[in-house]
């Protein structure tokens, strides 16, 4: 299927769920999605035989600044040998989306991550804790407005 | 053999200081702390492979801090690591050294001013005898490090601590 295909099949059964939609051949084709119902389109797409998105490439955090994050998910289809990726905005303010752990288990990390580098609350998500910072580590890094900390338990840290 | 290899000839007997003997047991078996935190410890690992052949100074990684003289804090020491490297410091007997190898550990390296994670240079947590510069240092320069680590093993003195 290509990228269009899968967009209209996403849009007769989710509605407004699906935001929008870009393929100009320049980006690779995305299809962005309510943070809110990126569950049930995630399970759609791994389920359905048309799409078979049985394969999470990859998932990370963007800050796309002024108050937006945002979270991509690459996915690969090892049945049909296509590929797609969906995007999600968030808010600084309200920065939760629905977890895919129970779709994909290798979500678990990668949710994991993003959650302790940009704060990004995924709701449903097992075990929500950091997975590279320390556990009294303050702030999440990856954030443009992020500052570096003074000290960290007495340890001087800028240079 | 050094200093000792003229006098064993007829008498079975040495003559020399306490100063002197101690250091020379201490410098020609520093028994290093074996383990590595980014790819310095690469290079640490050449050094002690058998082309460049640490154990010709006398220098044995052990795995336990209580068994090690001298910890070569080889890579980047992160703000989680920097506690850990602290404790595994006091756990080690004295006389103990500190050989900080490569930038990282020297002063951050390449991170120095946007690596919220890392320490700039382990010297902020524990005393460190010799800086081996380098990114990473050749086994060439780590060698040499441990040798001036020597010179100063070989000047201490029971009477006063080193400097």
């Amino acid at each position: 299927m290509i990228a269009q295909e899968i967009s209209d099949s996403l849009k007769a059964q989710f509605g407004d769920a699906i935001v929008e939609t870009k393929f100009d051949g320049v980006l690779d084709p995305y299809i962005k999605v309510a943070p809110e119902k990126i569950k049930d389109v995630a399970l759609f797409l791994r389920d359905n035989v048309q799409t078979a998105f049985s394969y999470l490439m990859c998932l990370s955090g963007v800050d796309y600044q002024e108050g937006r994050l945002g979270v991509v998910y690459h996915l690969y289809s090892m049945k049909w040998n296509h590929k797609i990726t969906l995007k999600v905005d968030v808010t600084v303010e309200h920065p939760h989306c629905q977890s895919v752990e129970s779709v994909w288990k290798t979500a678990n990390w990668h949710e994991r991550e993003a959650y302790d580098l940009f704060g990004i609350i995924f709701d449903g998500h097992p075990d929500l804790r950091r997975i590279l910072l320390p556990d009294d580590w303050e702030g999440h890094p990856l954030r443009k407005d992020y500052q570096v900390q003074e000290y960290y338990n007495g340890m001087k840290v800028p240079y | 053999m050094g200093l000792l290899d003229q006098k064993f000839e007829n008498s079975n007997v040495i003559i020399t200081s306490m100063d002197n003997l101690l250091n020379w047991a201490r410098l020609s078996s520093l028994w290093g702390m074996q383990f590595g935190l980014a790819c310095c410890a690469i290079e640490m690992m050449a050094t002690g492979a058998s082309h460049y052949d640490f154990d010709r100074f006398g220098v044995f990684f052990r795995g336990t801090p209580r068994q090690s003289d001298v910890m070569i804090v080889a890579g980047t020491v992160t703000l989680k690591m920097a506690s850990r490297i602290k404790t595994l410091y006091d756990q080690m007997s004295e006389p103990r050294y500190v050989i900080s190898m490569g930038s990282c550990s020297n002063c951050g390296g390449p991170y120095w001013e946007h690596g919220y994670h890392v320490l700039k240079g382990v010297d902020r947590v524990i005393p460190v005898d010799v800086y081996v510069p380098g990114c990473p240092p050749r086994p060439e320069a780590l060698m040499e490090g441990l040798m001036k680590l020597q010179e100063k093993v070989r000047s201490e003195s029971l009477a006063k601590k080193s400097a």
